[in-house]
């Protein structure tokens, strides 16, 4: 199967034959891989390695864009998202300019690499930007329909690839329900290359399963509409609670429970692979089942306690809604 | 093609007195000022009329705190009303103690916060190179202190390395950088491959021959400098 990071390269090499605002901008990271390609030589005047200076990286974008150009960024999360932030804010977004951003190796695909090669903090960071369009495709093809979008407009658009990827696409715009469950059954909502592992953690359980791969703007009108009981699980594979504020505000009106899983915010100081790494942080089928067991074993106690919830018993009152 | 002039440099000192408040940063404006005046009356070619001309020269504010002297200029040279410096800083006003681009014509990058705009420069600079127009000049104002950030010296090693012969950056140095830059300025450019030259910050005729020294094939750097007690 291509990975999302070859068929990044292959769409690339395709726009920058196809169209001419396209240009790359990259620091070292896959500029071997890219020139691979014929069109990226016979484009070398919209191939632009930086070197490895990163917040130079998105100032170039930034130029680029002024001008008028589609620039494409590429490299490792970190340095991508995290080293190069203010970059990010002012000479994108102050400047009202747009870019494409990609990252690869996600919150531990380069698990043997260590701390400084991962960026389960990248989501979180860009949501607290205005403007951004946030992607998180679970399949290489997912990847290409979004990213061969993303180039047609001129706003700012994040893609975040991963080695992790899900048997088979999902072709949808925003929030679409996988498995109905019944009526009132818990909504488990994956996010990218979760969905397998929520699928199959789920297999038995009556629960509603739907997947997202647009994460900003939250879908929270296909969340509403998905959502027909109280419980709502998310589960990302970044760090956990990225979307809850999101989630919160989209059921603002309705009486529910939720609980995020995601990539733990901890120093884990660990290697390996990015197997056991998603299992260390309970995103593996059976980490995932755990904690949907604790949940509902949660939920039942909260039903066999008068109506009341938890909140509600500690501010002395009977829940009402 | 340098745009003809609607006031005159004599009448500079009476615009800046048309914005209020941001007394920490008038130091900084006033140490600008002739540089920009230079550049707007004798060496960019930019028309307030046509502001977006894709053939126009850029000019790119990376020290962005303190731009009085820069409105004063747009101001005199026609981009906006005088008018509209006396609202400096107000919610209202499209001018505010750092510049913005969305609200300013003329303004080519919003900036303030040191150390982006060379970089920036270094894109619009990859961007005019791509779309193959050979005319427009990048010019992108620093100052001594700003050179302290280290996005910075990416910038000025790319470029270098780059050969990007249609951009020039201009040090106002007023030897306000907290450990100074031993060896000089000029040093850091030149061991990255930029041709430089120092002048006097206040001499009109100097600046503007600095300017036209720049040999076209490398980046270009004039460091102006600001005498001590003329600050």
């Amino acid at each position: 199967m291509t990975t999302m990071r070859e068929r990044f390269l292959d769409v690339v090499a395709d726009a920058l034959d196809r169209d001419p605002r396209v240009a790359v901008v990259l620091a070292q990271i896959d500029v071997a891989r890219l020139c691979s390609r014929e069109s990226a030589r016979r484009h070398s005047q919209r191939v632009i390695n930086v070197g490895i200076r990163e917040q130079l990286m998105i100032s170039v974008a930034g130029g680029l864009a002024l001008e008028g150009f589609r620039p494409i960024v590429e490299s490792y999360a970190p340095f991508v998202v995290e080293r190069p932030f203010e970059q990010i804010k002012l000479d994108l977004g102050h400047q009202d300019v747009g870019a494409v951003l990609v990252s690869v190796a996600a919150s531990y695909d380069a698990a043997e690499e260590g701390r400084t090669h991962q960026a389960p903090e990248d989501v979180a960071l860009l949501a607290t930007l205005p403007g951004w369009t946030i992607h998180v495709p679970g399949h290489a093809d997912e990847l290409e329909t979004l990213l061969r979008r993303a180039l047609e407009g001129d706003d700012r658009v994040y893609m975040r690839l991963s080695d992790e990827t899900n048997r088979r696409p999902v072709h949808a715009d925003g929030l679409s329900v996988i498995r109905r469950g019944r009526d009132d059954a818990p909504l488990v909502v994956a996010v990218g290359p979760t969905l397998d592992e929520v699928v199959s953690a789920t297999a038995d359980l009556d629960v509603t399963v739907a997947y997202l791969s647009t994460v900003r703007p939250f879908d929270a009108s296909g969340l509403r509409a998905a959502m027909r009981g109280t419980d709502v699980v998310v589960v990302e594979p970044y760090l956990a609670g990225t979307s809850a504020s999101e989630i919160a505000d989209a059921l603002r009106d309705r009486p529910h429970r939720l609980l995020s899983l995601g990539v733990r915010n901890a120093e884990l100081r660990r290697y390996g692979t990015g197997a056991q790494h998603r299992a260390a942080h309970g995103l593996d089928a059976a980490g995932i089942r755990a904690a949907l067991d604790g949940f509902r074993a949660a939920a039942w106690r909260v039903r066999n306690n008068g109506g009341r919830s938890a909140a509600a018993r500690l501010a002395g009152v009977t829940q009402t809604t | 093609m340098t745009i003809s002039t609607t006031l005159p440099y004599d009448d500079l000192r009476d615009l800046l007195a048309l914005l209020p408040g941001d007394e920490k940063h008038e130091p900084s404006a006033l140490s600008t000022l002739d540089v920009i005046w230079v550049l707007y009356d004798r060496v960019l070619r930019v028309d307030p009329h046509r502001p977006d001309d894709p053939d126009r020269d850029r000019f790119l504010l990376s020290k962005g705190h303190g731009p009085a002297a820069f409105y004063a200029v747009l101001a005199a040279k026609g981009f906006f009303p005088v008018e509209t410096l006396a609202g400096f800083g107000e919610f209202e006003s499209r001018l505010g103690y750092h510049p913005d681009r969305v609200l300013v014509p003329g303004v080519e990058i919003s900036s303030g916060s040191l150390g982006h705009g060379l970089g920036l420069a270094v894109g619009v600079a990859l961007a005019l190179d791509a779309q193959e127009r050979p005319e427009p000049r990048v010019v992108c104002l620093l100052g001594d202190a700003e050179l302290e950030e280290g996005s910075n010296f990416e910038a000025i090693q790319l470029a270098g390395r780059l050969g990007l012969g249609r951009l020039s950056a201009v040090v106002i140095d007023n030897h306000s950088s907290a450990h100074g830059w031993p060896g000089g300025i000029e040093r850091r450019f030149e061991l990255e491959g930029w041709s430089t030259i120092t002048v006097s910050g206040r001499d009109h005729d100097a600046i503007e021959a600095a300017f036209a020294a720049a040999p076209g094939d490398r980046p270009h750097v004039v460091v102006a400098d600001i005498p001590e007690r003329k600050r």
